[in-house]
């Protein structure tokens, strides 16, 4: 399985290491960097390589590579899946995933890292068993332990480990018992120029937090199951139930978690929020190009549209650009030739127009193809799919639980062609 | 822990340490000689100083930088002693991070290592199961072979420890000591083999691991498990599941027979048949299929199906495995949907799942073809993503949705990311050799790619090309020809060579192009590159053999040039070649047949997947992620021809066996009772119940093993009832469900057919599958069809590959979508060529003021308009028409929209019985022109025809006819060449225009490129897209032109006010509200350009 983790940053420089079996030696590490070196973008570096005795496989997130080394024949899924799980456990304990935080914390990564994986296989991942045995660092804690000498691996040992619902510690206890959900769905379209939708679809996950005493058993229904067309849950879900009742019963692990994602069936039209109108043209002589882009609600439900977002990866040949936004600000970077617009709120009365010229470099030929606009929105308190929880309920404790449910529709990979 | 031993132990601990100390000032003092080093050697002195100190929290902090210095990789070997004496530590935090260093270095320092292992043995005895544990995973990564015999009685041990946790620590320490030693190997299979009868979840997926680790051959201990791993699989954590599904997929393919040969038949239509359910076809009329499927591989589908619905990607991809290799061909699709979910995730995720997704749609195309769409391309895709989901768009071709595909191809060969505009020309080349109803229209978009601006583009398509005509090279001498003439642009090496090699090949085809190319190859020669020499010293040779009159010397120049070259394979080939062809007393046999050797008819190459061989390795695999043999990977057997004894995996108590009996299938009447709620609870319970009893397990083996029967019996009926309740629940659904998503329908029909089903109920899916997957036809053509009314025909920019749009459409009789409501979207670009400058100064010269104030004139007729291809000389096999409105009236009706066409012979011969044929649509009124009979090569005729398009910009498609061919070509008129100038005054236009208000008024504002464009410049811009005539007009900023329609004479009125000096008020007032929308687009799009 799994022989060495190797962390390796933007630049290249390898910051961690750790072996699960025999040292395998950093250098090779090596033909990684040639492949990086080669696909120029670190998201074009293939995630499978091949070298003379080792198999690499990496993910590239939070401007990290995550390397590992591996000897024998595993299903590269399943080492891609646990890297992003270790990145994931990174985000958890740290709040981010970045090179400093790992560094400053790298005991805490280390102990990690440690009890996920023993001789190359996942033995821990679940975020409350991982808590229960490695406190996160909080400052109060760590000023305390300074102060007495105590630790951050906790002397209970995890309980969840041996029992049958392994995502759940014992023992919770709160005083303010309150469960969450957040119904968050993302838009993936792909509009032509014309404006017409080549491709759309919804997907959603179910984030909750739940901070609820001893052991509850939820049961959460929808007014529209039907809706929902291909989903995936935490471990957690009964499926039987969801098989034959359509409702979500469980008992929920301990704090925040991902409590299932689904497809909204490709048979309902997919509302799209926003309409766009853009027109940019490159001069077929002069060095010079025109953009004009206008934004507009069109199946927003009455709701507003937040957070609108324009991100234009422009040719290599457009130098500068030269524009005028009616609303919000807008960037371009020189280097990476990415052009976003942050707009903002979208306001119907005035429709946010940015336009100007753009200027390119001398002599260089038109560009072939425009380029596509990335939007991104956000629309609160809507599910885009109209989707809806209708009631949660709870068995086994006696208490009243807060209960609260929360919709977010954002885009997710929403691109209009030009 | 007894403190005495421990005490013992640190001053064993210690004295080391102290011998260790004293050789330090040696070194240290050789290490300040060299100043590169003292300062790493000052630091490690303080930490070893701290590890020593008395204080908990200095060992702490120095632990915690030592931690830091491993991660770091830099070598921190020399502290060993200082700190493997608080292995023994109480703080436990302490204790672990030793445990990180002891398990890092003890194989180097493999002799104080050993100081540590007492403690470990006597944590091995601890009361607790977590100190047991770590005791022995920390004691078993100790790389040190003297201790193999401790670790294997360490293991032995644990594995038959209480707490379930310690047993699954053993697992994982018998993978390190084989490691360390495999000749442990036979006592290792025995602690497997105990291990493997573990019932607990948390054991077994450790435990298959060890096995495939050390053991993989041994299948016969999986026997007796395999009922009990089937039925763990849903509780056992994700990443046991992995592996256990990988492991029983092998052992599978090694005791089933084949389900895959009864259903061979259903290979094609599988869509048809793909509802139907598993448990059916066990319990269907056994004498219609003689193929029975073993209840046990049944088991093993019916349980991994659930685990579609885990959020690991790694459990989806493994039961999708499973399902590829052991289910029958129609059960497979069951994972389609969930492999299209994975595209959703990480991107190195969507790149694994692309890849297995890749090698399936070769084989079973129907599988992801609903899904056609989830594989398209976005511009912000890596590019090895880009070209995977391009491999399967190309995979998922077919007749049916080829004009779809390329579509999206044509908006994919624009991109900027030039690799991958190549990699679609290639997906384009093996669309056209594979479904031969494009083959033309890909080729000839292939030709239009060549006059692209970017060289790889060019360069790709001669190559495309190249193969392409190999496959059918009689009709496309004009497509060589053209390609000579692209010859001098073209740099790119690969594409260079194919061109010469196609005009070698094909020299007598092209007799005088060919000789004259290799005149121009001769004077470059030396300066080529060495594909391109090679490809010239062929076609030297075969010019020489077929016209040696003109090409004798040159071939012998070129020769000459050859023989002295620097590439030793081109003087290879140089002389191989001279010796050929050149007759002379040494060549020998050989010469006479020279001409059979050179010119021998080639086999077309076929263009074929590059996945076309990965379906060798086991899918999901790192082996087929590569496309290489890994090391470790284990080979899927085929299926055996006759199934070893099934009864090998029954356990000991008889009762489940019966159960598993097929001929007993009947038995499995669903008891439909009002247990289903109680399922959930029960199997917790009895999750507990079986760590319990496990507890005892050790002590009473046989009263645990009637245990297991029960328990198996059990959770075998609750299994049951749930999936008949579920049957019943679903089925009073059903009737609601017709309406809803057939997605939907398909789980529902899958979950109903698991009750007993009566033998009609076959057919019945059927229908109803037929019927949901026609309404999804339906729905899906239907908002197509609607996309493209409210988005009305978008004037594209001329583009090379406007071309193969048309032909497409010309083909839809082939094409099953509704391509044809669609087509004026796509098909109306007629190449709305920029207007020259000339054009402009032509249009200088008319005067606006002409226009005379009488009642009705006709127009003052605008001169040489737009010109549009109606037939490319490559499509038309010689014959090329373009056609233009010359805007007069019709002579021939006056409802009639008069078109001129141009018809060129550019064949070298004569074109006979030039005449149109049929039309579509049916009702359309074409005035023909009169047949011509004969067109010499080079000559060009013009002739005229009118069309009655009644007011619609909808084209006019008709075949354009010769002696022994037939052309789909089309008209596709822009609205403003449907009307007429009408003549007014001032003051019956602005009549007029007050009774055409309201709805028949559309208006817009247009931003002007230049600001303050004179009224001339504006009038012309309206003139030239539109066929109207200008009104006098006595204000300053008004400009106002009238017209008719030519079919039903309703008015059409444009006026522009100039509001200031770059915007203008553009209205149209007409009661036909489509043309004036149309129009208003086309002219603020033309104003815009002015």
């Amino acid at each position: 399985m799994i022989d060495s983790l190797f962390l390796i940053n933007h630049s290249g420089d390898i910051f961690l290491e750790k072996h699960w079996k025999s040292v395998i030696s950093r250098s090779v590490c090596d033909y990684f960097f040639e492949a990086k070196e080669k696909a120029v973008d670190p998201e074009n570096v293939a995630p499978v390589l091949q070298t003379p005795h080792h198999y690499l496989i990496s993910i590239y997130r939070d401007k990290i590579f995550f390397l590992s080394a591996i000897q024998t024949e595993v299903p590269p899924l399943f080492v891609i899946e646990f890297l992003h799980r270790v990145g994931d456990t990174f985000l958890d304990y740290f709040g981010e995933c970045s090179e400093t935080v790992i560094k400053d914390n790298v005991v805490i990564v280390y102990e990690l890292l440690e009890e996920m994986l023993d001789n190359g296989f996942p033995l821990a991942t679940e975020s409350n068993v991982l808590k229960e045995m490695i406190k996160p660092p909080n400052i109060l804690r760590s000023v305390v332990n300074t102060l007495t000498g105590g630790s951050n691996v906790g002397n209970t040992l995890p309980t969840g480990q041996l029992s049958n619902v392994p995502w759940r510690r014992a023992g919770v206890k709160y005083t303010n018992n309150e469960a969450y959900f957040d119904v968050i769905e993302e838009i993936d379209a792909i509009l032509d120029k014309s404006g017409t939708t080549v491709f759309a679809e919804i997907q959603g996950v179910i984030e909750a937090c739940v901070r609820l005493t001893g052991m509850p058993d939820l049961t959460l229904s929808f007014m529209n199951p039907r809706l929902l067309d291909d989903v995936s849950f935490h471990p957690c879900v009964r499926f039987k139930r969801w098989e034959s009742e359509r409702v979500l019963s469980f008992i929920p692990p301990d704090g925040n978690f991902t409590l299932m994602s689904y497809q909204v069936s490709s048979q309902n039209l997919v509302a799209i929020p926003v309409y766009v109108k853009q027109n940019i043209s490159f001069l077929e002589a002069g060095s010079c190009g025109r953009l004009d882009i206008t934004i507009g609600p069109k199946q927003t439900m009455g709701k507003t549209v937040e957070g609108l977002m324009v991100t234009v990866h422009m040719p290599k040949a457009v130098l500068t650009v030269n524009l005028t936004a009616t609303q919000g600000t807008h960037t371009y970077d020189l280097a990476t030739k990415v052009l976003v617009w942050d707009i903002g709120k979208l306001n119907p009365q005035k429709l946010p127009n940015l336009r100007g010229s753009l200027s390119m470099q001398p002599g260089a030929p038109k560009p072939e193809e425009n380029p596509s606009l990335n939007i991104d929105l956000k629309i609160q308190q809507l599910a885009i799919s109209g989707l809806k929880v209708s009631r949660l309920d709870m068995y086994g404790e006696k208490y009243k639980p807060f209960k609260g449910v929360k919709y977010l529709t954002k885009a997710g990979k929403f691109q209009v062609r030009t | 822990m007894s403190s005495g031993v421990g005490y013992n132990d640190q001053t064993g601990a210690e004295t080391a340490v102290e011998a260790g100390q004293e050789t330090t000032p040696t070194t240290s003092s050789s290490g300040a000689a060299f100043g590169l080093f003292s300062a790493d050697f000052k630091k490690n002195e303080d930490l070893k100083e701290m590890l020593e100190s008395n204080k908990e929290s200095l060992k702490l902090e120095a632990m915690k930088r030592v931690v830091g210095l491993i991660s770091k990789g830099k070598n921190a070997s020399e502290l060993f002693p200082a700190v493997v004496k608080n292995v023994a530590s109480k703080n436990i935090e302490l204790k672990k991070l030793v445990y990180v260093y002891l398990v890092r270095y003890a194989e180097e320092q493999q002799d104080l290592a050993l100081l540590s292992i007492s403690t470990f043995q006597r944590a091995l005895k601890d009361p607790n199961q977590f100190i047991r544990a770590s005791a022995l995973r920390v004691l078993s990564s100790i790389r040190v072979p003297i201790i193999v015999p401790i670790m294997m009685l360490a293991i032995k041990e644990a594995a038959t420890d209480l707490s379930p946790y310690v047993r699954k620590t053993s697992a994982h320490a018998i993978q390190k000591l084989y490691s360390l030693d495999p000749d442990q190997k036979e006592q290792l299979i025995e602690v497997i083999e105990k291990l493997l009868k573990d019932k607990s979840t948390l054991v077994a997926g450790s435990v298959v691991v060890a096995f495939e680790e050390v053991c993989p051959d041994r299948i016969d201990l999986i026997h007796k498990n395999y009922r009990k791993l089937c039925n763990l699989l849903v509780d056992v954590e994700e990443w046991g599941q992995v592996v256990i599904i990988s492991m029983l997929t092998r052992y599978a393919r090694t005791q089933f027979t084949s389900p895959w040969k009864e259903d061979a038949v259903f290979d094609e239509n599988n869509e048809k048949t793909f509802y139907d359910s598993d448990s059916e076809e066990k319990k269907g009329p056994t004498e219609a299929k003689p193929y029975m499927m073993d209840p046990d591989h049944r088991l093993l589908l019916r349980n991994t199906k659930p685990l579609l619905q885990s959020r690991n990607t790694a459990v989806v991809m493994s039961v999708a495995q499973l399902y590829w290799h052991l289910a029958p061909k129609h059960e497979v699709s069951v994972v389609t949907k969930s492999l299209v979910r994975l595209l959703r995730s990480h991107r190195e995720v969507q790149y694994i799942v692309l890849q297995n997704i890749a090698t399936m749609s070769i084989q079973r195309k129907g599988m992801f073809e609903p899904y056609m769409k989830s594989f398209y391309v976005r511009s912000t895709d890596p590019t090895h993503i880009k070209t995977l989901k391009l491999e399967i768009l190309t995979n998922l071709a077919n007749e049916a949705n080829i004009s779809t595909i390329l579509r999206e191809f044509q908006t994919y060969v624009k991109s900027q990311d030039k690799a991958f505009a190549a990699a679609t020309i290639q997906a384009i080349g093996r669309c056209a050799t594979n479904i031969s109803e494009v083959t033309d229209t890909c080729l000839n978009g292939l030709v239009l790619l060549l006059s692209n601006r970017d060289e790889t583009v060019v360069a790709e398509s001669v190559v495309v090309i190249k193969k392409l005509l190999q496959t059918q090279p009689t009709q496309h001498s004009e497509i060589i020809k053209h390609m000579a003439k692209l010859f001098d642009n073209i740099t790119v090496p690969m594409a260079r060579a194919s061109i010469l090699w196609l005009m070698g090949e094909y020299c007598d085809r092209v007799p005088k192009i060919a000789p004259d190319v290799l005149r121009k190859m001769a004077k470059i020669f030396t300066t080529e590159e060495d594909i391109v020499k090679l490809q010239t010293v062929n076609l030297a040779a075969k010019l020489y053999l077929t016209n040696s009159k003109q090409t004798k010397l040159l071939t012998q120049y070129i020769l000459n040039l050859g023989k002295y070259d620097q590439n030793y394979d081109i003087r290879d080939r140089t002389r191989f070649i001279r010796q050929l062809i050149v007759p002379s007393e040494k060549s020998g046999a050989l010469n006479k047949y020279a001409r059979r050797i050179l010119l021998a008819p080639k086999p077309a190459p076929v263009l074929e997947s590059a996945f076309k061989d990965r379906d060798r390795f086991q899918l999901g695999t790192l082996s087929h992620s590569l496309n290489v043999k890994a090391s470790g990977y284990q080979e899927l057997s085929d299926w055996p021809a006759v199934a070893p004894d099934p009864s090998v995996r029954n356990v000991e108590v008889i009762e489940p066996v019966k159960e598993w009996a097929p001929s007993l299938g009947k038995a499995k009447q669903p008891k439909s009772d009002a247990k289903f709620y109680s399922d959930d609870e029960e199997k917790e319970e009895e999750g507990s119940e079986r760590s319990t009893s496990s507890e005892d397990d050790s002590s009473s083996s046989s009263s645990s093993n009637s245990d297991s029967g029960s328990e198996e019996e059990s959770s075998e009926e609750s299994e049951k009832t749930s999936s008949g309740s579920g049957g019943s629940s679903s089925g009073s659904e059903k009737s609601s469900s017709d309406a809803e998503s057939e997605q939907r329908q398909k789980k529902k029909t899958k979950k109903r057919t698991r009750k007993p089903a009566a033998s009609d109920s076959d057919s019945d899916e059927n229908g109803n599958a037929d019927q949901a997957s026609s309404s999804a036809t339906e729905s899906s053509s239907e908002s197509e069809s609607d996309s493209g009314s409210d988005s009305p025909a978008p004037q594209k920019k001329a583009e090379a590959n406007t071309q193969p749009k048309m032909a497409v459409k010309s083909k839809k009789e082939v094409s099953l979508l509704d391509l044809d409501d669609f087509s004026p979207v796509v098909t109306n670009a007629p190449k709305p060529s920029v207007i020259s400058s000339s054009l402009l100064s032509d249009l200088e010269g008319l005067s606006l003021s002409n226009v005379s104030s009488a009642v009705q004139v006709t127009s003052p007729s605008f001169g040489p308009v737009k010109t549009y291809e109606l037939l490319h000389h490559m499509t038309g096999k010689g014959l090329a028409a373009k056609y233009h409105f010359p805007r007069q009236p019709c002579l021939y009706q006056p409802s009639m929209v008069s078109v001129q066409v141009i018809l060129t012979n550019n064949s070298d011969h004569a074109l006979e019985e030039i005449h149109i044929g049929e039309r579509s649509p049916a009702s359309l009124n074409v005035h023909c022109f009169n047949t011509i009979e004969r067109l010499e090569p080079g000559a060009s005729v013009t002739v005229s025809m009118g069309v009655d398009f009644s007011d619609s910009t909808q084209a006019a498609n008709f075949q354009l006819c010769t002696k022994e061919d037939q052309f789909g070509v089309s008209i596709q008129p822009a609205v403003g060449e449907l009307l007429m100038p009408f003549t007014m005054t001032e003051a019956d236009f602005s009549r007029e225009q007050r009774n055409l208000q309201g709805m028949n008024e559309t208006s817009a504002t247009v931003t002007m490129a230049t600001a303050n464009t004179p009224r001339q410049a504006i009038s012309k811009q309206v003139l030239s897209v539109a066929n109207v005539g200008a009104v006098s007009s006595s204000q300053d900023n008004m400009l106002r032109f009238s017209g008719r329609t030519v079919s039903s004479k309703a008015l059409l009125l444009v006026s522009l006010d100039l509001k200031d000096s770059s915007a203008v008020l553009l209205t149209i007032n007409t009661e036909k509200t489509v043309m004036a929308s149309m129009l208003l687009r086309d002219l603020t799009r033309a104003l815009a350009q002015a």
